[in-house]
């Protein structure tokens, strides 16, 4: 049988590989792929949430994050073109010209 | 669709138990193999392999509009953003290995499992219920009820996101919009500058009949060197077809050219000979 622990515990796990990814890659396209999982993971826990109670608050709340998710990632894929056109580079290390 | 949360039998259960471990092992081997590809497209697909069993949960789970959303909004529209920017930004772009930081990796592995440790002692210690019975929230009237809640309770947030949708339209075009500096070179600026070039004929064809069948295939000179600018630079990079193309014809010394010769790899310049003034010579020329 399965209960929302189960869909909790699958959560759980693809939050913390979207974590270890955006920790570990350099490619900052990559990067963001990492971001986008880690905001799928907490969608799944909205969603969960909401089956628990009983209520679809959960799902309006998952519904506003893939809004913002899209927002954020039209302008941070914006600002990845951007910085590739100067910097001919998408590492996030070689974004480094505001570090000291 | 919604049918499915009506039944309540022992095989409903069964089939939703097995739903539910293919779909979870699919999607985390999927996340494993994202982060763990080094190719960016490579993880874009897989990050669409994610998405999609993501979108059969929250039907199990009593979401079926939520799911048409995830599959419109994430795998349809966001995905294939990604994959436009990765065609702008090169499609072989692939992720260096080399370490900048030291033990970079090894310590988000570390803290990546202390995480995992510290939620699975939350969730394990938290009480989390069973299923709320069954309602025609989760089913059919799924879309009518989230429209009500939408359209009341939380209204304002829902014209807040219409706001911030405009400034990230707005934000996205500044962004990625280019001043021209420069003039936009004129027919007669382009005609002068390849007069000017030393080379105002178009760059030799492949020897695509003239040794093979294959466009990464240069074609002879003359003097029987190879001219590697007949060959586009985007087949020359690659190291496979470099090597096919050295190893495979060496062309017969010729009288009068040094018979070199020239594979794709190689600088320009180096197949011009001494004899043969005019077509080499004219190729080192430019490029």
């Amino acid at each position: 049988m399965v209960t929302p622990g189960h869909f909790i515990a699958l959560s759980v796990i693809l939050f913390v590989i979207g974590a270890v990814g955006v920790l570990v890659r350099r490619n900052a396209i990559v990067v963001f792929m990492c971001v986008e999982l880690m905001l799928n993971a907490a969608n799944l826990a909205f969603v969960t949430f909401s089956r628990v109670h009983g209520a679809l608050d959960g799902q309006v709340i998952a519904f506003f994050v893939m809004v913002v998710a899209a927002a954020e990632v039209v302008v941070g894929l914006a600002i990845l073109t951007a910085i590739f056109r100067s910097r001919r580079s998408a590492s996030v290390d070689d974004a480094n010209l505001m570090k000291y | 669709m919604s049918h499915t949360f009506v039944l309540a039998g022992p095989a409903a259960e069964t089939s939703r138990l097995i739903g539910f471990w293919v779909l979870a092992i699919i999607s985390v081997g999927a996340a494993l193999g994202m982060v763990l590809a080094r190719k960016a497209v490579h993880c874009a697909v897989l990050l669409a392999v994610v998405m999609l069993s993501l979108a059969i949960l929250y039907l199990m789970l009593g979401a079926p509009f939520l799911a048409l959303v995830q599959i419109i909004v994430y795998t349809g529209a966001v995905l294939m953003l990604f994959l436009f920017v990765l065609m702008i930004v090169g499609i072989s772009a692939a992720d260096s290995i080399v370490e900048t930081i030291r033990g970079q990796r090894l310590w988000a592995t570390v803290g990546g499992i202390a995480m995992l440790v510290l939620l699975s002692l939350v969730i394990g210690n938290a009480v989390i219920g069973p299923q709320a019975p069954a309602s025609p929230k989760f089913g059919n009237a799924n879309v009518t009820s989230l429209a009500n809640l939408i359209f009341t309770r939380y209204v304002y947030p829902f014209e807040i996101t219409s706001a911030l949708l405009i400034t990230a339209a707005v934000g996205a075009m500044v962004l990625a919009h280019r001043e021209r500096i420069t003039a936009k070179p004129t027919q007669r600026d382009l005609a002068a500058q390849r007069v000017a070039s030393g080379r105002p004929t178009p760059l030799p064809g492949p020897g695509t009949y003239a040794q093979h069948n294959a466009v990464d295939m240069p074609a002879l000179l003359p003097d029987g060197s190879q001219s590697e600018l007949s060959v586009s630079q985007v087949l020359s990079v690659s190291p496979a077809l470099s090597g096919r193309t050295g190893g495979a014809s060496a062309p017969p010394a010729l009288p009068g050219g040094t018979g070199t010769s020239v594979g794709p790899g190689n600088s320009g310049g180096t197949g011009a000979s001494a004899g043969t003034g005019g077509s080499a010579g004219q190729e080192a020329g430019d490029h």
